[in-house]
């Protein structure tokens, strides 16, 4: 059966190795041409007892045709490797869909533990047992590997693999990829990695085997192909890279000073790794330090970036400041999660952009970007420090858990193509005539880095003569100064809003920012294919908001904004567009949008 | 190579109070700085906030005046990113050890190759007159008019628990100790801390009494110098003894006491123990107050050792561009 689109839901315990299952199910898919989007699910718990419902984790692959936007509301096949995951995954599931489970996964103490109340958890649940694929996989993956001389622990870590191999068969995949995503992966562990493709091919052939026992067999044809190398990449990583390709372009170094943060740390990780690219990484004492030190690494001269999640920019926000009235450049990353205080650290939502637009004390203009999906999390590192180099200020941007864990086939970028990073460096002829905050026609302060004989100079926190830059307390001074930081800020040029969809007879406007692009785009299309006259305007560049913000937003008769909060951007566009009254969507359940809830909300608007 | 004068490295005009310790401080800072060598281009100074931490702002040198308690981790991150340039750090008793106290430890642990200048009031004088994390048990200020009821940091104590590997104390008033102490602190590589007890003439007069004037040094404090006994006294009758746990003062000639049972000071001695008995002398137990170079041992430091890092990655990895970091992945091709 041809479909167009397909989405897979891993689902076990923690340990069950279901990201990488996921992991190997979408690149296999990617290497024949189709488009894909996954995202993690991650119980907080730092590791739940084995086969309880807390411990339950889940990766979720889209895989299509066409372009996909989004990892997909509902999955059309679960994988749940213990009665837990069936327990708390099968909400995710469509109607219809195929469930695969372990079924020695599924004893008396297992469905205790999961908290079922009959033998019979299938029925229990309400599934249709015909729709369901119980296989032996523990029993057949010690069939499978008994000769391997491999301990018993050992031997049932390889149990994703079995359910890894079924779902190949089930969508038709080609197992070499996966064999040689294997042996890469365990090159140092050759035994281990032909265990696992012994138990893939077992799992195949099972499915082959019985496939009586299955409602379909599923292909996915590639339509639309956009000929180029690619990789898979998550957002986290693809941050990461825009800054190493931002530091190469400008000829700097790139500083990290970060504090570990879920789910910001994996930019740590990344960036920790490539010293060979002169990249420095300093895991701080705490937050502040992560922020301090990168002021001092921008004053001597690096690209200096730190990165952390809400929690952490408020502990930022004194030294951000700082930044701010230095103008001294400097990228601060914030992968949002659910908030306050602790809130839901490995869940997303978007509700620290008031505080990265207004969260400091003092007027205190800050540019602000957010990145529209795993792969945009590239140009947007590489706009931010562009930005923050070109303008001498701190940069915020903004990603959240479901940009920074989700991935994506990324395309691999050419630096050539990518636009010169040109900091304002004071030039020579200054000399003897220069002080901290001359400025370029464009409001921008000149930068002169320490070492360079003749431009010794103090910056600090404390207000500054704009023409001396000795402390001052004159009033007339710091109107003129804070003035001249604000205006600094609004002028700099970003690119315009862009309508997509319906953009000339639109009778609604959907507007988001950040990382809930694929979602709104994905319930715009479906709402376009049902014959409505709909359009999208997604915000990436918050602070400043592009030239024609007000004429698109007054252009519609209806706009609603969506967004992970409970309405900030949306305030925020009102207090910058006169006249401007949206509709509103907002969720704040840790979890992604479900297009089908927004095509249901916007409809009722319409 | 260039020389320099004290005034190669001044600028304005300072202003903090008549007779505040840190006029004081900051002359002998700008000769050191001269007969240091280090050209005002290649040298940051950067304090938090406080009284003292104006000090940047009489600097002709590179620096910041940054925000209170943070000088320690933005002095980490311009070191850790420019390692060319010779950083100094200058903060306050409450700029260094209250509010700062996480990046004084952690900066001392890391051992990064920062000068950090620790003006010991014991006052909060910027905010006027409030008890800081030095002052004594019972302090009488704005806010405990009834007395503190908390024990004081005893700087070394810090230093020495954070694994610090240089320490050393001047009284801002005496200009010799002071220069001679900073410029071991720049020959030092690694963290280096320097406690300056310094005077506030308004908030806390007379908090370093004993040992501010030179007779009363000559009285109260013994000069340490490694590889020298540890004599002090107006004609250096007095010396210290182990004893036991201990030290103890003894009197030359007295109890068949001579020379050769005085001990001599070790400060490359990488066991800090008496070291820190040396430190903590003075505190009204009839020890003289050690000035001069308590602690200097020489490590890896953290700056050191991030850029060997680098080179040693850089020749074993095979990418040194990011078009060759891009090449490191799985890859595949759509034709």
């Amino acid at each position: 059966m041809d479909r167009e689109e397909v989405v897979v839901r891993f689902s076990g315990d923690s340990g069950d190795g279901m990201q990488l299952a996921g992991n190997i199910f979408s690149t296999v898919s990617a290497t024949v041409g189709n488009s894909i989007s996954t995202f993690p699910d991650y119980p907080a718990d730092i590791r739940a007892p084995q086969g309880s419902l807390t411990g339950v984790s889940g990766f979720q692959v889209h895989i299509g045709a066409d372009q996909v936007f989004t990892p997909g509301d509902r999955c059309d096949v679960l994988v749940a490797m213990n009665a837990a995951a069936l327990k708390t995954q099968y909400k995710y599931a469509k109607p219809d869909a195929t469930i695969l489970i372990d079924i020695d996964s599924f004893g008396p103490k297992d469905l205790e533990k999961a908290a079922f109340t009959t033998d019979d958890p299938i029925a229990e649940m309400g599934i249709d047992a015909d729709r369901v694929i119980a296989c032996p996989i523990s029993q057949m993956v010690k069939d499978c590997l008994k000769d391997s001389g491999m301990d018993l622990k050992a031997v049932m870590k390889c149990r994703n693999m079995f359910a890894l191999g079924l779902v190949c068969w089930l969508f038709d995949r080609d197992l070499e990829v996966a064999y040689a995503f294997l042996r890469e992966k365990f090159a140092k562990k050759p035994e281990v990695a032909e265990a696992n493709i012994r138990v893939i091919q077992a799992g195949y052939d099972y499915g082959h085997n019985t496939h009586s026992s299955a409602t379909n067999v599923y292909r996915i044809e590639t339509k639309t192909k956009c000929p180029g190398r690619y990789m898979d990449i998550t957002g986290n990583k693809a941050t990461a890279y825009g800054f190493i390709a931002a530091a190469e372009k400008a000829g700097l170094k790139l500083y990290l000073g970060s504090y570990p943060i879920t789910p910001a740390t994996d930019v740590l990780h990344e960036l920790s790794k490539h010293k060979s690219l002169g990249v420095t990484t300093v895991q701080c004492e705490d937050e502040i330090a992560g922020c301090a030190s990168s002021v001092g690494a921008s004053f001597a001269g690096a690209l200096a970036v730190t990165s952390t999640s809400g929690p952490g920019i408020c502990l930022k926000s004194e030294a951000m400041n700082l930044a701010v009235i230095m103008e001294l450049p400097l990228v601060v990353l914030d992968v949002q999660r659910g908030g306050p205080a602790t809130g839901l650290p490995t869940k997303s939502e978007q509700t620290d952009l008031l505080q990265a637009l207004f969260g400091r004390n003092g007027e205190s203009p800050m540019p602000v970007i957010a990145a529209t999906s795993p792969t945009d999390c590239f140009d947007a590192a590489y706009q931010a420090s562009k930005m923050a180099l070109e303008h001498m200020t701190p940069v915020v941007l903004l990603t959240d858990a479901y940009v920074a864990n989700g991935s994506a086939a990324f395309r691999l970028p050419d630096l050539n193509e990518y636009p010169a990073i040109c900091p304002p460096y004071v030039p020579e002829e200054l000399r003897g005539a220069w002080t901290p905050y001359m400025r370029k026609e464009d409001g921008v302060r000149y930068w002169a880095v320490p070492g360079r004989e003749g431009f010794e100079h103090i910056l600090g926190g404390l207000e500054k003569d704009d023409k001396t830059g000795a402390i001052s307390t004159n009033p007339e001074n710091h109107d003129l100064m804070t003035r001249k930081r604000a205006d600094k800020i609004a002028a700099i040029p970003v690119p315009d809003l862009e309508v997509i969809g319906d953009a000339e007879d639109a009778e609604l406007l959907i507007v988001g920012f950040g990382g809930t692009y694929g979602h709104l785009r994905a319930a715009m299309e479906e709402m376009r294919q049902a014959g409505k006259k709909v359009a999208m305007a997604h915000f990436k560049f918050i602070n400043p908001l592009p030239k024609n913000t007000a004429e698109v937003l007054l252009r519609y008769p209806r706009v609603v904004v969506a967004e992970q909060n409970m309405g900030q951007l949306a305030a925020y566009l009102r207090m910058k567009v006169d006249g401007f009254v949206p509709a509103q969507f907002n969720q704040v359940k840790g979890q992604p949008f479900v297009v089908s809830e927004l095509v249901k909300a916007f409809d009722s608007i319409l | 190579m260039t020389t320099y004068t004290a005034s190669d490295f001044k600028k304005g005009q300072p202003r903090w109070c008549p007779g505040c310790g840190d006029h004081f401080f900051l002359s002998s800072l700008h000769k050191a700085m001269a007969e240091i060598g280090v050209a005002p281009c290649d040298t940051a100074v950067i304090s938090g906030i406080g009284c003292s931490s104006r000090l940047p702002h009489y600097m002709a040198t590179y620096g910041m005046n940054t925000i209170h308690g943070r000088a320690a981790a933005i002095a980490t991150g311009c070191k850790v990113a420019n390692p060319r340039l010779t950083v100094w750090q200058v903060s306050g008793d409450g700029d260094g050890l209250a509010i700062g106290g996480n990046h004084f430890i952690h900066a001392n642990r890391r051992n990064i190759d920062l000068n950090m200048i620790l003006l010991n009031n014991r006052i909060y004088g910027l905010t006027k007159g409030q008890y800081s994390p030095t002052s004594p048990r019972g302090f009488v200020s704005k806010s405990s008019p009834y007395g503190t009821v908390e024990d004081p940091f005893r700087p070394a104590e810090l230093c020495f628990g954070a694994r610090g590997h240089f320490f050393a104390r001047a009284v801002a008033t005496d200009a010799p100790g002071t220069v001679e102490v900073l410029k071991a602190a720049y020959q030092h590589s690694g963290s280096s801390v320097c406690e300056i007890l310094q005077n506030c003439v308004i908030f806390n007069n007379g908090t370093h009494e004993s040992v501010y004037s030179k007779e009363g040094r000559a009285r109260n404090a013994i000069y340490v110098r490694h590889g020298e006994p540890l004599l002090f006294g107006e004609n250096n009758e007095y010396g210290l003894m182990q004893e036991g746990f201990g030290l103890k003062v003894v009197k030359l000639g007295e109890n068949g006491v001579t020379l050769k049972d005085i001990l001599v000071h070790d400060a490359h001695c990488e066991d800090n123990t008496l070291q820190l008995k040396l430190a903590l002398m003075g505190d009204g137990d009839g020890f003289p107050i050690a000035l001069g170079v308590i602690r200097d041992v020489e490590a890896p430091t953290y700056n050191d050792a991030v850029e060997a890092q680098i080179k040693e990655v850089s020749e074993k990895k095979k990418y040194h561009n990011f078009a060759e970091l891009l090449e490191t992945n799985d890859i595949w091709e759509v034709k």
